[in-house]
């Protein structure tokens, strides 16, 4: 189980959370993901695996799609971080997450945060997506209900290139 | 009652989002590791290294006394077996005497944090007496084996001998008889939210609460009373938000009991979290199978007679064990019409993790063999593979052999439906070289119609609670685990009131709010559930009919309810809004709260003969699916590039979801067609990690197209039955049948993995060329 080292030295981590800059002493060996959802108690971003298998932890480094359970925090220094959190404005739902709850793209939704970061990176580096591109960008992302047909359908939604 | 959304062209257009969708969109879904436990010690379980033995010596004392740790708990905490079924209690939620399996948890610590955990089981000391272990059923069977259970000679957990009709004349009958044996692998339910709980316990007021991942909430109330010998009234459970089940908390959970007795020592709150390679090694999912079918066929197709021998070996506790064998044997019924059919089934113990059930529970493996065995016949009788199905079709109504109730059955029209949906008779033998298309059929029940605690309450019950601001809560026991149960209730209570679905909230599964349930298993919550929730909203739609009728001065029986509005018959000048009409019903009651059930009848509870209520249910769903694949021999990898598949769900009431819990079961099919499989070095589970357990990715996952089709059950919500499991069962099948169509080669195991592809084509061009050398003259 990933968790907080007692003993870890810990350094101040100055970083970019969801759009605020924020600063916390964290442990040298704290993975990204303890540490949001142990500190900051973020815990829309899930553990699946512990090892980087299911995606169920992705979120964006510096507009980029990563397992944050595959990174130090203390890596994260000065980046920006964006989680599932961070998506809807003004409780208004983010187009992804109004597709996927409109086309059931999420069944247990327990990979859907990971799995929507996913497709928002996709996304803001390519609006009009292939199914191949889709696929491609979701490959790291484990869903075990939906068999992703629903979510190829989600994201394709979310792009405009489905009624 | 009222239908709605009816027959439309496009189903795209039909149907409703979840309605606990939003939250789990955004992130702000609570799952059980995900709740406040900022003040809670971190629970750690110390597990065998060894597979078999005796347990010579057990000294957590060092562990104890490590600063920072709050409890350390070993059998003496809890010297109370277990397990789900009240005949086969074998297991103890900490090893007492004797591990059984590498992996089986002995002692547990809660700490302060993590590492300290971690810590103070490095202190455990542990010393054993090794006792030989199998891994195998054959090795478990073998004469002289060491007993893993001393009231089990021969390792046999359970033997099942059913005979219906007269086998032997079946066979006589027969133009065609064939056997074969099959050999299916394990495979896991691989939910994607890691098993975890958060329990308290309260000294002041002895009271426990346990938030975990359950499929049944009631089980494990009933499980944590008897192993920490506490009143069951001083326990609530609750179900957060469920990463998904499959089957994989259905029986209580040896961690569940674990947290709970650390919370009750430390007198405290624990979390536990466990990892990936513990969820495989709790495991509770299908077990490795060998098949041995015989079957009988005339020229035209029709089935004579069947004998199927099974072998499960099922890990070294009971666990549902005996009703997967029985499941395996009864729902060899119920889809075709077979005049005999024997059935053996021998469960196995071997020193692995406990099996159990999983999504199709007991039907799968049994459904590959039997549906690879029509084709393989087919082909030798010069039949396509859809005519030797509708050569056997049931007729219903009709009561099987082993007394199972069939009510409605619509394979036919899935038949027809995937037929005409591929193309089949257009394509069939007319794809190019290392294409194939198969198809197979199958089917599972709504629900078990005998409750594994036969107690004599309804099999549901559902409660509505209306108060002075006209909303409506209903309160179900039925856990949502993600198929969407929750919204499945609204739209019952909503269709039956003719309200919109945003007048109802759903409270689901708080042991201390909502009733009793008998939980999310065997696909029984729809038909049951619902029905108890049409029954309760039928119950308030009289109510609020007599409200309307004082308040309107009529009789109840001239009120009419066009929406939300209440008017003396169809032309009525003056009405009544809802809210007016909730107003006049609470004059002198207050609050109401009314209560609805579902009973299944005696008849459809199995018959008399031993283990005759497993299988027994109020509906079969079915299921029909072609399968397109390509084989690249080269690599022996096989692609799967289209399925079509229609499933008979009696009647669709969220088609949206229905779609989703076909192509997710399909899809599962399909993971343990292709790829999953667990696999043991002496014990020591070699896939505990979902790269090497391989769950397909969306790289590798075909579009799965669905039909529905709505046969209209008698007695179904609606006339809706079960949608979640009926069509797994098909895929491994048809795809196995669409490979021997790409390549002319039969597999007798699961999964086909490429190598094992590559090496039966190997061995066909070893054949060929061994046969060309015959005929050439020395």
């Amino acid at each position: 189980m990933a968790q907080m080292h007692a003993e870890s030295r810990k350094h101040l981590l100055r970083l970019r959370l969801n759009g605020r800059w924020r600063e916390d002493a964290v442990a040298d060996s704290q993975l990204l993901v303890d540490y949001l959802r142990e500190v900051v108690h973020l815990t829309g971003t899930k553990i699946g695996c512990d090892t980087g298998e299911c995606g169920a932890c992705t979120v964006l480094v510096d507009g980029q799609a990563v397992p944050s359970c595959l990174v130090l925090a203390s890596r994260c220094d000065g980046k920006s971080i964006e989680t599932i959190e961070s998506l809807a404005t003004h409780n208004r739902l983010h187009r992804l997450q109004r597709a996927f709850h409109e086309k059931l793209g999420a069944q247990c939704g327990f990979c859907s945060p990971g799995m929507i970061m996913a497709a928002e990176a996709l996304l803001r580096r390519n609006s009009r997506p292939t199914e191949e591109d889709i696929k491609a960008a979701l490959s790291g992302n484990i869903c075990r209900c939906t068999g992703y047909v629903k979510i190829i359908e989600s994201v394709q939604a979310a792009a405009g290139m489905l009624p | 009652m009222t239908a709605v959304r009816r027959d439309g062209p496009s189903l795209k257009d039909r149907g409703v989002p979840l309605i606990d969708g939003v939250e789990k969109v955004t992130g702000r879904a609570r799952y059980t590791a995900d709740l406040d436990h900022t003040d809670a010690l971190v629970g750690c379980i110390f597990r065998s290294p060894v597979s078999h033995a005796e347990i010579k010596r057990l000294d957590v004392a060092k562990a104890q006394q490590l600063d920072g740790v709050f409890a350390v708990v070993t059998a003496a905490d809890c010297p109370h077996t277990y397990g789900v079924l009240p005949v086969a209690m074998n297991e103890y939620p900490l090893a007492c005497h004797r591990v059984r399996y590498r992996g089986e948890p002995v002692a547990a610590v809660a700490a302060i944090d993590a590492a300290t955990a971690q810590r103070a089981l490095e202190l455990i000391e542990f010393e054993v007496r090794e006792l030989p272990a199998y891994y195998s059923s054959a090795a478990a069977r073998a004469e002289g084996a060491t007993l893993l259970h001393d009231d089990k000679p021969g390792n046999i957990e359970r033997e099942v001998h059913h005979i219906f009709g007269d086998v032997a004349a079946g066979f006589d009958e027969a133009d065609l008889v064939r056997q074969h044996r099959i050999s299916c692998a394990e495979v896991n339910h691989a939910q994607i939210e890691p098993h975890a709980v958060l329990a308290n316990f309260d000294p002041e007021t002895q009271r426990l609460t346990v938030q975990s991942v359950t499929q049944v909430g009631y089980y494990l109330q009933l499980m944590l009373a008897r192993c920490l010998e506490m009143d069951v009234s001083r326990i609530r459970v609750i179900k957060p938000f469920i990463g998904g089940g499959f089957g994989a908390r259905v029986e209580v959970l040896n961690f569940e009991i674990i947290a709970a007795l650390l919370a009750r020592a430390a007198t405290g709150t624990v979390i536990m979290q466990l990892t990936r390679e513990e969820n495989f090694l709790t495991h509770r999912a299908r077990p490795q199978t060998d098949v041995m079918l015989k079957l009988g066929m005339r020229r035209d197709g029709q089935i004579t007679a069947c004998a199927c021998e099974v072998v499960q070996r099922g890990g070294a506790y009971a666990g549902y064990g005996i009703v997967t064998m029985l499941y395996a044997g009864a729902l060899l019924q119920g889809i075709y019409d077979i005049p005999a059919i024997k059935f053996d089934g021998y469960r196995v113990y071997v020193n692995l993790p406990p099996c159990g059930a999983m999504r199709g529970h007991g039907s799968v493996d049994v459904r590959h063999a039997f549906e690879c065995a029509l084709d393989r016949m087919a082909r030798e009788l010069g039949l396509d593979p859809f005519a030797v199905r509708r050569a056997n079709l049931l007729r219903v109504p009709t009561r099987t052999m082993n007394e199972l109730v069939v009510n409605s059955c619509g394979l036919s029209e899935c038949l027809d439906r995937v037929e005409h949906a591929s193309n089949w008779c257009t394509r069939i033998g007319k794809l190019p070289p290392g294409k194939g298309l198969g198809m197979a059929c199958s089917h599972y029940v709504s629900g078990a119609a005998k409750p594994i605690h036969w107690t004599g309450e309804p099999h549901a019950v559902v409660n509505l609670k209306v108060d002075f601001d006209g909303s409506i809560t209903a309160l179900t026991g039925a856990a949502d685990i993600g198929q969407g149960s929750s919204t499945m209730v609204a739209i019952a209570v909503a269709e039956t009131l003719g309200v919109p679905l945003d007048r109802i909230r759903v409270v689901a599964g708080d042991s201390a709010i909502t009733p009793k349930d008998n939980g999310a298993y065997s696909s029984r919550i729809t038909f049951m559930v619902g029905n108890a929730a049409i029954d309760a909203a039928r119950n308030l739609k009289a109510i609020l009919l007599e409200a309307a009728a004082r308040k309107l001065d009529a009789r109840p029986e001239d009120i009419e309810c066009f929406g939300e509005q209440f008017r003396i018959g169809r032309s009525g000048q003056a009405s009544l809004s809802f809210g007016e009409v909730v107003q006049a019903a609470l004059v002198g009651s207050g609050a109401i709260n009314v209560k609805g059930t579902f009973t299944c009848p005696p008849e459809a509870q199995g018959g008399k003969h031993r283990g005759g209520a497993v299988g027994s249910t109020m509906g079969f769903s079915y299921a029909a699916q072609v399968v397109e694949v390509t084989v690249d021999e080269p690599t022996g990898a096989i692609s799967v590039d289209h399925v079509w598949t229609a499933l008979d769900c009696g009647y669709a009431i969220n088609p949206l979801a229905v779609e989703g819990q076909v192509q997710g079961s399909v899809w599962m099919g399909m993971g343990q067609a292709l790829s999953e499989e667990t696999q043991y070095l002496n014990g020591l589970p070699a896939h505990s990690n979902l790269l090497e357990y391989r769950v397909p990715t969306i790289a590798e996952s075909p579009p799965i197209e669905v039909q529905i089709v709505e046969s209209h059950d008698p007695h179904g919500p609606f006339g809706a039955k079960e949608a979640s499991e009926g069509a797994l069962a098909s895929f491994p099948p048809a795809l196995a049948n669409a490979v021997a169509n790409a390549i002319g080669v039969d597999f007798d195991q699961l999964p086909l993995t490429p190598d094992r592809v590559m090496q039966a084509l190997v061995e066909r061009r070893r054949q060929v060329r061994a046969s060309t050398l015959k005929r050439q003259p020395s």
